[in-house]
């Protein structure tokens, strides 16, 4: 099944600028369906960027943050061609990954 | 000069019909007829394509208040409803031939 | 009971008005589209002379420039992707005759969309897209989408995309019953509805580029050609139906169906009347 994380990195001199937009529900558990029930919580906790086996961007989310996400940052100390991990974590425990290369 | 009359009078019976509805017992045969009336007109509105929302939710109101037991209230939520579907029928009649005002020539 | 009169004497005052004067000068009874479509055109390009003409389908984009630079960034990474894939997917998936939506469209479906809506002379009535595509689903023994969620519009977000860029050539027959169906949906567009009292017009001819609340509004001149739109406020993929439907409902007037001979006329002489501007669907809009 395709990723549910879509990176962009590239780098120019000695900045790196990442892109990413995720696809996720993000419930935040205060949303009534038609029924009028609940829709529980079902959201991203944690969201990781690696770089050369360290974190170079880390995000602890909740329920604010809106369905999809998209996350944009920069940083220092990458050249192109090398890796950069995108992992996550949501509160049902559920995780996905993937590797970009940095253009 | 009977209408200099009735202006004169007019506001004294919307008063008195006021007053009358504003008291808790009002009847449940008054409400029936109010609601009837506000129906009709909201179902009007609608073969003119242009029925309001505001209407549906006023006489859902009257609805839950007649159900309730509360017919003083329920009748004026009908009466409202019933003025609110005209105005939606005084509206699509007279745009028949206004929207042209907006007409980009 | 103070409406009720209020009413009462309005609408006798209307009709003492309307014995009062003629035929308001100036309104032709010949229904001529060319003509329109070029006022619609001038009209647009003149209120708004800095605006290149295939610019306005870019909507509240084209009218404010903070919303320009924001929304360049967007489309690096648009919203709007995931729906794309989704329709993408589903356009050659096989029904369960075996037949696809390839097999109902020229073209199998590509490069097709700034046809849509026609005029169907053997039925008498306009033809939209999102209509089309479910007859397609009903011919082949499948239930139709309902017009306003995530199957149908992720159908027709893949159909504009394979159309970006080409300009609509929507066409209106010589044909009385067509000329009628582009009248009655100018119509629509002009006429005041629901307890605000609004029409398209209000906002999309008086008012493009300023704000309603939070939100700038865009100019009717190339409204559809963006469609189907991922709109931020409802966190998804929303159809044509789906505007239609809500922007009723947001001035308080019970909206028709979706794909009610009023949207499908309505939806024909707004795509006609942005003729030339080229299709930027699927779009992104706040």
């Amino acid at each position: 099944m395709a990723s549910t994380i879509r990176v962009r990195a590239t780098s120019s001199g000695e900045t790196t600028e990442v892109q990413a937009l995720i696809q996720h529900p993000m419930d935040s558990g205060f949303v009534k369906d038609a029924k009028g029930e609940i829709i529980p919580p079902h959201f991203i906790q944690q969201l990781t960027f690696e770089y050369d086996g360290k974190p170079v961007f880390s995000a602890d989310w909740g329920g604010g943050v809106s369905k999809d996400p998209y996350v944009k940052f920069a940083f220092k100390g990458a050249k192109k061609g090398d890796d950069l991990k995108v992992s996550w974590v949501d509160n049902k425990g559920a995780t996905d990954t993937t590797t970009a290369k940095i253009q | 000069m009977r209408n200099g009359m009735l202006k004169a009078v007019l506001p004294l019976l919307l008063l008195i019909a006021g007053a009358t509805s504003a008291r808790a017992e009002g009847s449940e045969a008054d409400f029936k007829t109010a609601y009837a009336a506000a129906e009709a007109a909201n179902k009007e509105a609608g073969a003119l394509r242009n029925q309001w929302t505001t209407t549906a939710a006023t006489l859902a109101e009257a609805k839950k208040s007649a159900d309730a037991g509360e017919f003083g209230k329920a009748t004026a939520s009908a009466r409202e409803a019933e003025a609110l579907a005209k105005a939606s029928i005084f509206q699509a009649t007279s745009e028949k031939e206004r929207w042209k005002d907006m007409e980009i020539r | 009971m103070r409406p009720r009169s209020a009413i009462q004497l309005a609408s006798a005052a209307l009709a003492l008005a309307m014995l009062a004067c003629a035929a308001p000068a100036g309104a032709t009874d010949k229904v001529d589209p060319v003509a329109d479509a070029k006022a619609f055109k001038k009209f647009f390009t003149d209120k708004f002379p800095k605006v290149k003409l295939e610019d306005f389908v870019n909507g509240p984009y084209s009218m404010n420039e903070d919303l320009h630079r924001q929304w360049e960034e967007k489309e690096q990474f648009p919203p709007y992707e995931f729906s794309l894939e989704m329709g993408k997917e589903m356009f050659s998936k096989p029904f369960r005759n075996g037949k696809s939506f390839e097999d109902c469209f020229p073209n199998k479906g590509i490069g097709i969309r700034q046809n849509y809506p026609y005029f169907d002379e053997k039925e008498g009535k306009v033809v939209t897209l999102e209509l089309a595509l479910n007859r397609c689903r009903e011919a082949n023994g499948e239930p139709a989408f309902s017009y306003v969620r995530d199957e149908m519009a992720a159908l027709t977000a893949y159909m504009a995309f394979t159309s970006r860029g080409k300009p609509f050539d929507i066409k209106i027959p010589n044909d009385p019953r067509a000329l009628e169906a582009y009248q009655k949906g100018k119509e629509y567009f002009y006429t005041r509805r629901g307890q605000l009292n609004f029409s398209c017009a209000t906002c999309h001819v008086q008012s493009p580029g300023e704000r309603i609340r939070a939100e700038v509004l865009a100019p009717a001149l190339g409204i559809l050609n963006a469609m189907p739109i991922y709109r931020s406020e409802w966190s998804g993929m929303g159809t044509t139906s789906r505007r239609f439907t809500t922007c009723n409902s947001q001035i308080r007037g019970v909206p028709l169906n979706p794909q009610d001979d009023e949207y499908r006329n309505l939806e024909y002489y707004l795509s006609y009347v942005s003729n030339g501007l080229p299709i930027s669907g699927p779009g992104a809009r706040p």
